[in-house]
């Protein structure tokens, strides 16, 4: 399953170009062919892929190989038994007809990686490792990896709640009171365009552990875009929305929470998906200078000892939890922004 | 479809309020310098009247309407509803603007609770807001949202959120401006009917002059900006009016004299 998991990774990566290229011209693969047509092909690919780690010998010592073999076999069983199956399987079948290009993509490029590195090693060792050897690193060095995932997730989700939460509130109050936008806004324009990663060497030493400047640190990378979106988001609301509220009665604090926070939302969550990116690049460099724990520090050990089976396996997982944050902050603003017409979709 | 909605509405008391306009004057700055928009207007509305200010587009008619929602203070004169100056807001006093002005973010049904909401009272009346949403006709639509109802639905919630208020004096800035002419020809007659039913005070601002006069019991007629009053006529018709009542295009031809344009007739 962890193969699979690979070619989900690089699934993911080109999604959004795969998703205009499906909806946007008519005669695709997927629609070219008749129903069910695209699922064996990919089937028999995965075969291929299978039969391409037991047909060579490996160059080298690869203990995996016949676990991946037997994976790629189970997978291309399960892709022809749901093919075959057809409308039986109803809503899954419609999604993996959708996805049959994309797994037949994926195991023909499984079977390129594995022929062009533990087969007849056209990539150089050690920076190319062979798929089987990444499967070794998630069986094999597991509970490090979950650690690290662990303190990755624990300190991404402080820095970043707290950056939110922070710069949510000071960009609706520059939004909306004067006076406190006449003394955040210079010093938001003094601080703010600087790269967090700039206070590295400063934020080390003044905090008293690690953690807490680099909680400190994510949450600065977070709070900017979000400050500057939820401000100019609430200084651009329709003042006839203000006028037809104090006209049925509303006061100041029912204007700011049912008015201008509702109509700055959408700008809101642009600032909540910047924050996030430029959260996760200084997630990583805190935790490969100061911290010494998560996936960071992880793919920085890995370097250091010529591991790069286990940085790929990392960069895989990060990957992965990086576009599942981006998904999760995307379903959270299609339920809150329903009344919103045409949002992109991720 | 109103009238059916008007005999199973609730029935709520709202008499009409008295507006009295003293002597408003007032300018707008622009890069410095005062630009007058009203010029020394007076007139007094009796409870329960509809009013129509009609003048040419742009001389300062809404900007009297929003002194009167107090939406702003004017730079001389008082405003007083039943006797009592108006200082800013209230909500016995609602306007519907141009544009509808729903909220996006609200569903229907939510959009005419807006009021009930700001006064804190929304949990115990929340059938005001069902009656309201009946009385316009559209209590089938009470959980869309704002984009999917055309011009004329959407004008009508923006009505049923004012009405919602039991106001004392509907305000109504060219409520129909935008809609299209038969959708626009149904409202009238929804607006007469709905005015008849309650019994509020209304001012109405159009530079539409069959409108004026199908609506209104007494029509002001503005010069050009700063706006004065160039005449306030009554016109004494009973309703429903008919728009070929001989009468009415009397008064239309007089109106769009005094607005100039009697070459066109």
């Amino acid at each position: 399953m962890s193969t699979y998991s690979a070619s989900k990774t690089v699934a993911l990566k080109q999604s959004a170009e795969e998703g205009a290229a499906l909806s946007g011209r008519p005669p695709s693969l997927a629609v070219s062919l008749p129903s069910g047509g695209t699922g064996v092909f990919a089937s028999l690919a995965w075969v291929g892929f299978g039969i391409s780690c037991l047909w060579w010998p490996d160059i080298g010592d690869w203990p995996r190989t016949h676990q991946l073999a037997a994976a790629a076999l189970v997978i291309a069983g399960a892709i022809f038994l749901a093919s075959v199956a057809g409308n039986r399987l109803g809503r899954f079948n419609a999604g993996l007809q959708r996805r049959a290009p994309w797994l037949l993509a994926s195991a023909l490029f499984l079977t390129l990686w594995e022929v062009a590195t533990a087969k007849f090693a056209w990539l150089p060792l050690p920076f190319f490792p062979p798929p089987q050897s990444i499967i070794e690193v998630y069986t094999d060095d597991l509970p490090k990896l979950l650690d690290s995932i662990l303190a990755s997730v624990k300190l991404q989700l402080g820095g970043y709640l707290i950056g939110a939460t922070v710069g949510f509130l000071t960009g609706v109050s520059i939004g909306w009171s004067r006076s406190v936008g006449y003394w955040v806004h210079p010093v938001l324009r003094f601080i703010g365009p600087l790269p967090a990663t700039a206070w590295l060497p400063i934020a080390f030493f003044t905090f008293p552990s690690s953690w807490s400047a680099s909680t400190f640190l994510i949450a600065l990378a977070t709070g900017f875009p979000v400050t500057v979106l939820t401000w100019s988001g609430v200084a651009s609301v329709s003042n006839a929305y203000y006028d037809v509220a104090r006209t049925l009665g509303a006061k100041p604090f029912f204007l700011v929470r049912k008015v201008a926070i509702p109509a700055a939302l959408p700008h809101v969550f642009v600032g909540l998906f910047m924050g996030l990116g430029s959260s996760f690049a200084v997630l990583v460099v805190a935790e490969m200078i100061g911290v010494k724990a998560g996936l960071g520090w992880y793919l920085q050990w890995a370097q250091g000892w010529a591991a790069y089976a286990n940085m790929y396996a990392a960069l895989i997982v990060m990957s992965l939890l990086c576009s599942g944050a981006i998904t999760l902050l995307f379903r959270t603003r299609d339920r809150l922004l329903i009344w919103q017409k045409g949002v992109v979709k991720w | 479809m109103v009238a059916h909605a008007l005999a199973e509405a609730v029935a709520y008391p709202a008499v009409g309020a008295s507006l009295d306009v003293e002597r408003i004057s007032h300018a707008f700055d622009i890069d410095g310098n005062a630009l007058p928009v009203l010029e020394d207007v007076s007139f007094s509305v009796k409870p329960g009247e509809f009013i129509a200010l009609l003048g040419p587009s742009g001389c300062g008619k809404s900007t009297l309407l929003r002194l009167v929602a107090g939406l702003g203070a004017p730079r001389s004169g008082v405003l007083r509803e039943d006797g009592d100056p108006v200082t800013g807001p209230f909500p016995s006093r609602v306007v519907v603007f141009q544009d509808p002005t729903l909220f996006p973010w609200r569903t229907v049904w939510n959009n005419v609770a807006l009021g009930l909401e700001a006064q804190g009272i929304l949990e115990s009346q929340r059938q005001r807001v069902d009656a309201a949403l009946d009385l316009v006709g559209l209590s089938q639509f009470r959980n869309a949202y704002p984009h999917l109802l055309s011009g004329g639905m959407a004008q009508r919630v923006a009505l049923a959120r004012a009405l919602v208020n039991d106001p004392k004096i509907l305000i109504l800035d060219e409520p129909l401006g935008k809609l299209d002419s038969l959708t626009r020809i149904t409202m009238q007659a929804e607006i007469v009917a709905l005015w008849q039913r309650k019994g509020f005070t209304t001012l109405l601002v159009t530079h539409d002059v069959e409108e004026a006069l199908f609506l209104a019991n007494r029509v002001i007629v503005f010069s050009n900006r700063p706006a004065r009053i160039k005449a306030d006529i009554a016109v004494d018709r009973p309703y429903p009016r008919h728009r070929g009542d001989p009468k009415l295009a009397e008064l239309r031809r007089n109106i769009l004299g005094l607005l100039g344009l009697d070459a066109t007739w």
